[in-house]
């Protein structure tokens, strides 16, 4: 577990030190917020051999937590993964999946 | 540009001395000048664009007209390298130049009366992200009833914007505040939006004969712009994103601390352009101030006519004085209390209403910094020249001469008094 | 045609933002981000997307971001690439950077559409993004301008009087063809492939180019937040949001109009359209459906294409 000070925190600096103008000068700060506590019921679960890499999960996840990743399976050279520290649950990639290769399971307790 | 040859016989104006004279300044330094004759637009479109500007974004409105079609002449001819933006009004004019400002570019632009209330919202915007800007303001009344002269309602009514503010009192010191503008605004220790002011008409459209600088030594003057930030293929930051209350504050904070470094930054401004020129500049001109009992202190054009009476009355042996203010924010406290505190009256003179209030703007703020100090100043609230109600010497006598009775018999006949309206 | 493995996977648009679970506007985002061909700078205006994606100190952004304010992000645009344009002629920087200003719909058709407008006819080089859920979100599902008629807002509810939004949907890719651009488009989520190919027209075009994006909102549409695709599609097939470009005033169907679905296959989906769907409502409804046949169909002609 990080147990480092989350970075909201982190910045509640004297107004000597807080950033000019207010800008945020760290390009995507927000991966360090975990978005993925928003799931309450369901989270994907990709079924990798079901899965032919079509990439329709990627490009309609809202939360950028589909991961297209360089694990080579059979004759294809990716493969998609859940970062399941940010995905929201929402389902969109098990109802959009041509093949129904994703499905909705429960929440369990021990989610990484 | 016609240079037109005007013989020159108003008080206080510098008198036209020839084409290209040379001044040679004490300690050696030498500046060309030319002597010329301009109105306050023209004054403030030439020091614009001697100044090098990257980008303006600017909508007409009387007074400050000749200012955007005398700048689109100089782009027309291809006698600058700006982009000039005719935006289709002022709330876009700023929102340009603000996007221009991030940017890296140096920027300017102008409005007046009911375009800079237009641009309220945009205002705080500019100030918050600290964007350089500088935007010439040609005073004019703020409707309703639609009035297109010369008072001070416009920027009093955006006073706290966070933008410094410099009124100028003729087309000379239209042209040279200008200029330093640009060095102050973008100064290190400061990064924060200037206005100059200049009174719709009696400055915007009157001719007078005063002194443009050569190029080059602008050039020197004021290097090109380095910005602290930028929004750049380089620079992938994240501009005006939402700060909660943890943050908002501290923000606000640092906005107070950089304006009130402008301070300094103006003085050393005033003082090299002086240095340069033989014209210092500061936070504000005192006139016969050492021994004064009465003074009057006042903003813009009205300055002129307030130092000729003074210089009337101290020639029949009046203790008057009378303070013309160049930076109006930030307010120049500790200095101008050091000059007025020996004062027995103070006549503030506000070109402006503030509806319902114990004083006009200028006068709240004198009398504020006389709170809570040593000093027995009775301050007088004069409001005066709405609509561009023209302000006679005969009248800044009355002011005198009130001043002088409330200084012999301590009594102050009213709070606040309106000078020539009809009661 | 968009090949998705070919698309790249260097993400410009983060994780951890804070929009809503199944949050059409940001599946729009990421899928225009994907057009790019170079640097890009985003100007924001207020909404949804903005507060969301920066919350300081957090930024889902990893390209050049600037929120400005509601109404000014077309201006604020104008001036970042004249600053641009300036600075490169005078040899202060190089390098050719792709501004996209991104407005919602309320931020677009009602009140920025001025400073839009003057964007428009000043003829920059700058994509105008607007990411349409059909209210204004951010503040609370009030109407705007482009929330279609009878849809229930929080300023247009379906009362015992008048049964949600009145009057239509503003046309506003046919206001900015109108100032004679060279592009103008509008797209859904839904079809990937024909959004980002028009992205990736706009941002080639050398001068203004609108993209006007549908983008269906669960929060705000009362909707299951795993139908936010599929609403993105019915929204076309119904015939509720035609897809078309206009290139140089030239009218151009996307999709072969066929046999078009009924609309109560949309509707039915969708909270706000709940109260259409009770039989004391039926004339409304039949208003609506003549309404949507009747600007479908003037989409048809002006694309030169046979009306029934």
């Amino acid at each position: 577990m990080n147990k480092k000070e989350p970075l909201s925190e982190r910045m509640k600096l004297s107004w000597r030190e807080m950033p000019f103008a207010g800008i945020m000068f760290e390009p995507g700060s927000s991966v360090e917020y975990k978005t993925g506590d928003w799931r309450i019921e369901k989270k994907p679960q990709i079924d990798g051999e079901k899965c032919i890499r079509c990439f329709i999960c990627w490009i309609f996840c809202p939360d950028v937590s589909i991961k297209r990743v360089p694990k080579p399976y059979k004759k294809h050279t990716e493969s998609v993964e859940v970062d399941y520290y940010h995905c929201k649950g929402c389902g969109i990639c098990a109802a959009e999946c041509p093949v129904n290769a994703i499905e909705m399971i429960e929440e369990s307790k021990d989610v990484p | 540009m016609s240079r037109k040859k005007v013989e020159s016989s108003i008080e206080g104006i510098i008198p036209y001395s020839g084409e290209g004279s040379t001044i040679t300044i004490e300690g050696g330094a030498v500046c060309t000048q030319l002597g010329c004759a301009y109105t306050g637009d023209e004054a403030v479109a030439y020091a614009a664009k001697q100044s090098n500007v990257d980008v303006i974004a600017a909508y007409p409105i009387t007074p400050q007209t000749i200012i955007v079609e005398r700048f689109s002449e100089y782009v027309a001819d291809g006698e600058v390298s700006t982009k000039y933006l005719p935006v289709e009004s002022e709330h876009s004019a700023m929102s340009a130049c603000v996007g221009a400002s991030i940017g890296g570019a140096r920027v300017f632009t102008s409005t007046a009366s009911q375009g800079l209330a237009l641009m309220h919202e945009v205002l705080y915007l500019a100030s918050g992200l600290r964007c350089p800007i500088v935007m010439a303001v040609v005073n004019r009344a703020l409707s309703a009833p639609i009035n297109i002269h010369g008072d001070h309602s416009d920027m009093m009514g955006s006073r706290d914007c966070g933008w410094i503010q410099l009124y100028a009192e003729n087309a000379q010191e239209a042209y040279d505040l200008t200029i330093q503008a640009f060095k102050i605004a973008e100064d290190k220790n400061v990064q924060l939006p200037i206005t100059v002011n200049l009174d719709g008409f009696f400055i915007s459209h009157s001719t007078e004969s005063m002194k443009s600088l050569a190029d080059e030594d602008i050039n020197k003057f004021l290097p090109s712009r380095t910005p602290i930030y930028k929004l750049d293929h380089d620079s992938p930051i994240s501009i005006g994103g939402m700060a909660l209350p943890e943050y908002y504050y501290e923000f606000k904070r640092q906005q107070e601390e950089a304006i009130n470094s402008a301070k300094p930054v103006v003085k050393n401004v005033g003082d090299e352009f002086g240095e340069m020129t033989g014209r210092k500049y500061g936070f504000f001109e005192a006139y016969e101030m050492n021994d004064a009992d009465i003074a009057i202190i006042s903003l813009g054009s009205t300055s002129g006519s307030v130092r000729s009476v003074a210089k009337k009355l101290r020639a029949k042996g009046e203790k008057v004085g009378a303070i013309k203010l160049w930076m109006y924010r930030p307010f120049p406290t500790e200095e101008l209390f050091s000059i007025i505190k020996n004062l027995k009256v103070l006549a503030v003179m506000d070109r402006a209403i503030s509806f319902g209030a114990p004083y006009g703007a200028l006068c709240s703020d004198i009398s504020s910094i006389l709170q809570n100090r040593d000093s027995e100043v009775k301050v007088l609230n004069m409001i005066y020249g709405l609509g561009g109600r023209d302000i006679p010497t005969t009248t800044i006598q009355q002011v005198f001469e009130e001043s002088l009775h409330t200084a012999k018999t301590g009594e102050v006949k009213q709070r606040i008094k309106f000078l020539d309206v009809r009661e | 045609m968009v090949v998705l493995k070919n698309l790249s996977t260097e993400e410009l648009y983060a994780p951890g933002h804070r929009l809503c679970a199944g949050c059409g506007p940001s599946i729009s985002i990421r899928m225009a981000l994907k057009a790019a061909r170079g640097p890009i700078a985003v100007v924001n205006a207020t909404g949804c997307i903005e507060v969301s994606t920066t919350i300081f100190p957090y930024t889902a952004w990893r390209i050049p971001w600037v929120h400005a304010l509601f109404e000014n992000q077309a201006a604020v645009a104008s001036g970042l690439e004249a600053a641009y344009q300036s600075l490169e002629e005078q040899g202060k920087r190089k390098g050719k950077v792709d501004v996209i200003a991104v407005g919602g719909d309320g931020g677009t058709f009602d009140i920025g559409i001025q400073a839009i407008s003057g964007m428009l006819e000043r003829g920059h080089d700058i994509v105008y993004l607007c990411y349409d859920n059909e209210a204004y979100m951010n503040t609370g599902i009030q109407r705007s301008g482009a929330t279609p008629r009878g849809a229930a807002t929080t300023t247009s509810p379906a009362g015992k009087i008048i049964p949600g939004k009145r009057g239509m949907k503003k046309d506003f890719t046919g206001i900015c063809a109108a100032h004679g651009i060279s592009y103008a488009a509008t797209a859904t989520i839904g079809f990937f492939s024909d959004y980002i190919e028009k992205m990736k027209k706009a941002i080639e075009v050398d001068g203004p180019a609108v993209i006007h994006v549908l983008a269906p909102c669960p929060l705000g549409w009362r909707s299951n937040p795993t139908d936010t695709i599929k609403l993105a599609k019915l929204a076309v097939q119904t015939g509720l949001f035609p897809l078309y470009e206009v290139n140089d005033g030239i009218y151009k169907m996307s999709m072969k109009p066929g046999k078009l679905l009924p609309i109560e296959e949309y509707f039915k989906l969708q909270g706000r359209f709940r109260h259409l769907m009770k039989p004391e409502l039926k004339d409304e409804l039949e208003e609506i459906k003549k309404d949507t046949e009747k600007h479908y169909k003037k989409i048809l002609r002006l694309a030169g294409e046979k009306v029934t």
